[in-house]
């Protein structure tokens, strides 16, 4: 069975949901602190939460410990990285992923459920959504502003939109360049969403929709 | 040799700064004409070196700002 790793640094709160939706995606997976190892797993993925309380800015600080070097390799080596919210700011600090997440235009919290646009359904993240597909999931950021001096090289995955699929200055909630909400290297193996999958991963919690996130990523590490 | 270095790091020119729009309201609230106020970070720390130029430039780059969003500039003092 493929394995993930949910690395934890100090200030990480998702971790315990992230690593139940892998589970119920159909993979094993691991909390691992930020000290330990990322051998023998087969993906990772950067919960959100706040690591070193965002000091300084937020995912900077994570973004320059040890632990990144191995999460590199995993990036070079075309495996599955996932990172949500705070994990997407670690990615972006890391050089992983182009762009920087500024604080949100209007200088507050956000915290509520968003629609997005499923604009790329080529990596392995997204290969079971439809193309164009709306879905819904909740966004918890202060800085979700998506920042990037060029566009045009960026390979966007979802769009904030409103519940129709309209990509509409309405429907962005922080201020992201083009109502990006997500993003992916270009070789799509990485990928950075400020929305939280693992919040929208059981009827329950009011959102099947973000499941789909992991249940792709396990169906494309098992190949 | 040891140096007293403060660095100031500023969101570059024409990115929007809300914390700063926020702080500005309130001052205007008060009853003062303020324009266009931005809220920089400032680093003071001493520095054992022999290249402090060169260091200090790097942590700017490799941590204390991020180069795509932010401009910095310091001064390096001697210890006395």
């Amino acid at each position: 069975m493929v394995k993930f790793a949910v690395v934890v640094f100090p200030g990480t709160n998702c971790d315990f949901e992230t690593e139940r939706a892998i589970r119920k995606a159909g993979a094993e997976a691991e909390r691992v602190w930020y000290r330990a190892s990322l051998k023998d797993f087969d993906g990772v993925v950067l919960p959100g939460g706040f690591s070193y309380a965002d000091y300084l800015r937020a995912g900077a600080i994570a973004a320059r410990q040890k632990i990144m070097d191995e999460v590199k390799e995993f990036a070079e080596e075309g495996r599955p990285v996932l990172g949500i919210c705070n994990g997407f700011q670690v990615l972006t600090e890391a050089g992983l992923l182009p762009g920087a997440l500024r604080p949100n235009r209007v200088p507050r919290f956000l915290c509520r459920w968003v629609h997005l646009r499923v604009n790329d359904t080529e990596t392995p993240f997204t290969s079971l959504y439809e193309p164009g597909e709306v879905i819904r999931m909740p966004i918890a950021h202060a800085e979700g502003n998506y920042y990037t001096d060029d566009p045009s090289k960026v390979r966007v995955v979802f769009q904030y939109s409103d519940e129709n699929g309209n990509v509409t200055e309405e429907a962005n909630p922080n201020g992201s360049v083009l109502n990006i909400a997500a993003i992916a290297n270009e070789g799509g193996n990485v990928l950075g969403t400020m929305p939280h999958p693992e919040r929208a991963s059981d009827r329950f919690l009011g959102s099947e929709d973000g499941l789909k996130v992991f249940r792709s990523m396990v169906e494309w590490a098992r190949r | 040799m040891k140096w007293k270095v403060t660095v100031i790091v500023r969101l570059k020119e024409g990115l929007n700064d809300p914390e700063g729009r926020v702080i500005g309201n309130a001052l205007r609230n008060l009853g003062y004409a303020v324009e266009n106020l931005r809220v920089p970070k400032c680093f003071e720390f001493e520095l054992d070196s022999e290249k402090p130029e060169k260091e200090v430039e790097e942590m700017c780059r490799r941590l204390l700002a991020n180069p795509l969003i932010h401009s910095w500039e310091y001064s390096i003092e001697p210890v006395s």
